[in-house]
Formats: structure tokens, sequence, C-alpha cells
């Protein structure tokens, strides 16, 4: 484990019993949320860290490259990426996922110059997204409750806990120069925001609680994902309408 | 997630794209059996080509915005459901009144939200992924994704059969990045109306609505 990932970890530990700590204090309004005072605080936080830092150096970056720039800045993160997602559709047994992502990996780093073009995704290989926490969920462990980390964000104790491995099994991490590694996880968290740019600013609009409609969002999304795009309905479409 | 290999995705990619140029020559005669895919591929791609077409509707001009959504998109959507379910039980004890101006702000809510995806349209294409099996009629979903530039948008819709309605479907829910649209709703939607009853809702949509048009 690298210093980063260490510290990262003490700092998640901290933050979840900081929480298991806050729990008692709460008034249960939502059975996934007990900590919803905490994580309130903290998405204000986060909240204030975007507006004066993060989202800033996302306009910036958008500013200072052109688009194509990004586009192959993006898609070489996203072929590092693609390693930690191969381990985990292996871990989850899924053959032609695993199979497919280790296409996209070698196609793009030998045919797509290290992975600055996306070739592989122009040949029809579908890009996936598989992390440690999905992989926990695809082998039956619960979500438990909603957890909001401070600068990560929207998590949940499974996913919160699954987080510094996620953070070790980054490719990003595996460059023995201390620089290059943190460079690759400021660039990665700047190309992140900058392609919510807008996206961000559409879905906060729409909503008449943002805090409520992230969690909410957040919640279905890792559903949504663990079952690879067609998670079980729980929701009740019974007529509401009916006389 | 559907998957196929590299071959097969290219010739079934070119034999889909015929099958639906030719169902699309046919469409009046037929339209009423209109498969729910082959429906959804059929509206998304006229809205797609319109927006392309339009200047005026990537500028973010929401009157012809509106126009275009209640030409194109509202008569295959039930929105009175949508709202219903989103609402939850208290939806049946609002007056009609009252349900029809919840209706008109879900509604500018939503438009006005996605409006602002549409200006961003540009390249963009549609694929339907093939109907999952063993669905039912009265609640079946399609699945979709938007490609362009930068990584594919999840895009599904929920759908009942509804004969002699409409083409045959109605959209009742949408997902958008793996988040169903209703359900997300219905935890604020129920805060409000705990809060201050449906009344206290109406004035919080209508109050963020006025926000949100101020800076476009």
């Amino acid at each position: 484990m690298n210093p980063l990932t260490r510290r990262l970890g003490k700092m998640l530990v901290l933050s979840v019993l900081l929480l298991l700590q806050a729990c008692a204090s709460v008034q249960h309004a939502d059975v996934r949320d007990p900590w919803e005072a905490m994580n309130r605080s903290v998405y204000g936080f986060n909240d204030a860290l975007d507006k004066v830092a993060i989202k800033p150096a996302a306009k910036a970056y958008n500013a200072a490259l052109p688009s194509p720039v990004r586009t192959g800045i993006h898609n070489f993160l996203g072929n590092l990426g693609d390693v930690w997602t191969l381990t985990n559709t292996a871990l989850q047994l899924k053959g032609q996922a695993t199979a497919e992502t280790f296409m996209r990996i070698s196609v793009n780093t030998f045919f797509g110059l290290g992975g600055v073009l996306d070739v592989a995704s122009e040949m029809g290989l579908e890009k996936r997204k598989e992390d440690f926490g999905q992989t926990l969920g695809y082998w039956g462990v619960k979500p438990g409750p909603y957890v909001v980390l401070p600068i990560l964000g929207p998590s949940t104790l499974r996913d919160a806990l699954a987080t510094p491995l996620n953070i070790q099994g980054d490719a990003t991490q595996q460059f023995h120069d201390k620089a290059t590694r943190q460079a690759l996880s400021v660039t990665r968290v700047v190309d992140v925001r900058s392609t919510l740019l807008e996206s961000l600013d559409v879905i906060l609009s729409a909503a008449l609680d943002p805090y409520t409609f992230v969690r909410d969002a957040y919640l279905q999304k890792r559903e949504n994902d663990v079952h690879d795009g067609n998670p079980p309905s729980r929701f009740d479409y019974s007529d509401a309408d009916a006389p | 997630m559907k998957t196929t290999s590299l071959m097969s995705l290219a010739r079934r990619r070119g034999l889909i794209a015929t099958a639906f140029a030719l169902s699309a020559a046919l469409m009046p005669a037929w339209a009423a059996e209109e498969a729910p895919d082959a429906l959804i591929k059929r509206i998304t791609n006229d809205t797609l080509d319109l927006i392309k077409a339009d200047k005026s509707l990537r500028s973010g001009d929401l009157s012809k915005i509106i126009q275009l959504v209640d030409a194109k998109l509202m008569p295959h959507v039930n929105f009175r459901r949508m709202t219903a379910l989103a609402t939850g039980p208290a939806w049946r004890k609002a007056t009609p009144e009252q349900q029809k101006r919840l209706q008109d702000e879900f509604k500018i809510l939503l438009v006005r939200t996605y409006s602002g995806a549409l200006s961003q349209v540009s390249d963009q294409v549609v694929v339907v992924k093939p109907l999952r099996a063993g669905q039912e009629d009265k609640n079946l979903v399609v699945n979709t994704e938007v490609r362009g530039k930068g990584d594919p948008i999840q895009l599904d819709y929920r759908l009942e059969k509804t004969p002699g309605e409409g083409a045959g479907w109605m959209i009742f829910d949408l997902n958008v990045l793996g988040v169903w649209l209703i359900e997300n709703y219905r935890t604020q939607f129920t805060k409000e109306i705990n809060a201050g009853g449906i009344d206290a809702l109406i004035a919080s949509l209508a109050l963020r609505n006025k926000a949100n048009a101020k800076p476009a």
C-alpha cells in the first residue's frame, strides 16, 4: 500500500467512526440514511470546496486545453481505469465482459497510442465501469447506510470500505514516481469534474432539495450498476391515479 | 449487459439500419402494431434530427423546445400518470385543479432542465438495445444508449401497452444514467407534501421554475 492510499484509508475509517458516533443524535427520516445530519454537513463542506476550488479548476482546464486534447487525456485515464474494471469483471466471473475489457485495453494501448485514442469503442467494444463496491454488491453485500465522504462525495458504507482498494487498484497509482501518481490523481479529479460542468448544473436545477436528489440518485445508480443496467424494480408502479 | 462479438455486431447494425429504414417508410400503414423498441427508436431519432436541423432549438429557445416536446414526445407520454406516481398517495386527495397545476409546473421543471441538455446535441446517435425477454406489456423497459463525444449515456424508457391510444404504447417513466425519474422525485415530493400539503409542493415547484428562468 502506498502512503496516499494508507492516509486515505485512515481518513475513511475515521470518518466512518465519526458517523457512527453521530448516528445516535439524528432523527431517522429515511431508513437508508440514518446519518443524515452528519451527511448533510459533509455535503455542505464538499459543495463549498467544489465552489472555491474544484469547479474553478475544471473551468480553467476546459478553457486552457482544446477539446481534442481533453478527450485524449480522458481516454488515457479511462484506459488505465479499464484495468481495475478488468480485475472486477473477473472477480464477478463475467466471462464476456472480462474478455472484451481485456481486448479494449490491448487495442487502445497498442493501436490507440497508449490509450489516448479510444479505438476500441469505435470498434464496438463496449466501455464498462466496474469497481470493488460493485463486486461486493454482485456477491450479495448490501450497500448499508448512505455516507457522504469528505472530498470523495456520495457513497455507502459498503462502497466507502471498498474505496481504499479502488484507489490502490487504480493503474494510475502503480507508477513508482510519487509526483507522477499525484499528478495523475489531480488530473483525474479535474477531468471528471470538467466532463460534469454542464450536466451537474442541469441536474441541480431540476432538484427541489439537492441533497435528497443527489442521495437518491446515487443509491439508485449504484443499484443500477451492480445489476448492469437492469436492477429489479422495487418501486410500486401500481396506479396512483385510480379513483 | 448485452454483448455481442465484433463481427456480428457490425453486421447486425447494418441489418437494423435497413430494417428501420424500411419500417419508417411503411410506418403509417401499421403504426398501431409498432413494437415498443421501434417506437422509441423512431421518436428519439425524429427529435434528434429536428434539433440538429434547427439552430434556435439548440440555442435554448424554451418556447420552441416546449413546442417540440408537445408535438413529438408528449403524444407518447402519459404525463398525468408520471405526475401521479411521483406524487404518491396524496395525488388522489388533490382537487382536479391542484392536479392540473402540479402537472404544469412539473412539466416546466423537466422540460427546462432537459432543454439544457438538448443544447449540447451535436453528433449523437441513439442505439436501441435488444428488448429483454420475459417483460410484461404493462411495464416494459426499453434500454437505449446515447453515443457521441465522451462516455455513452444510459437512457431507458418504461412503457405500458395502450391499444388504440397514442402509438399503442405510452411512456410513463424515464431513466437517465441509471436513475429513474419518478422514484427520484417521490422522496422530494413527499417531503414537501408532509411539510405543507399539496399546495406547498406546487408552490416550491413554481419557485424552482422561477429561479431556473432567471439565468436563461
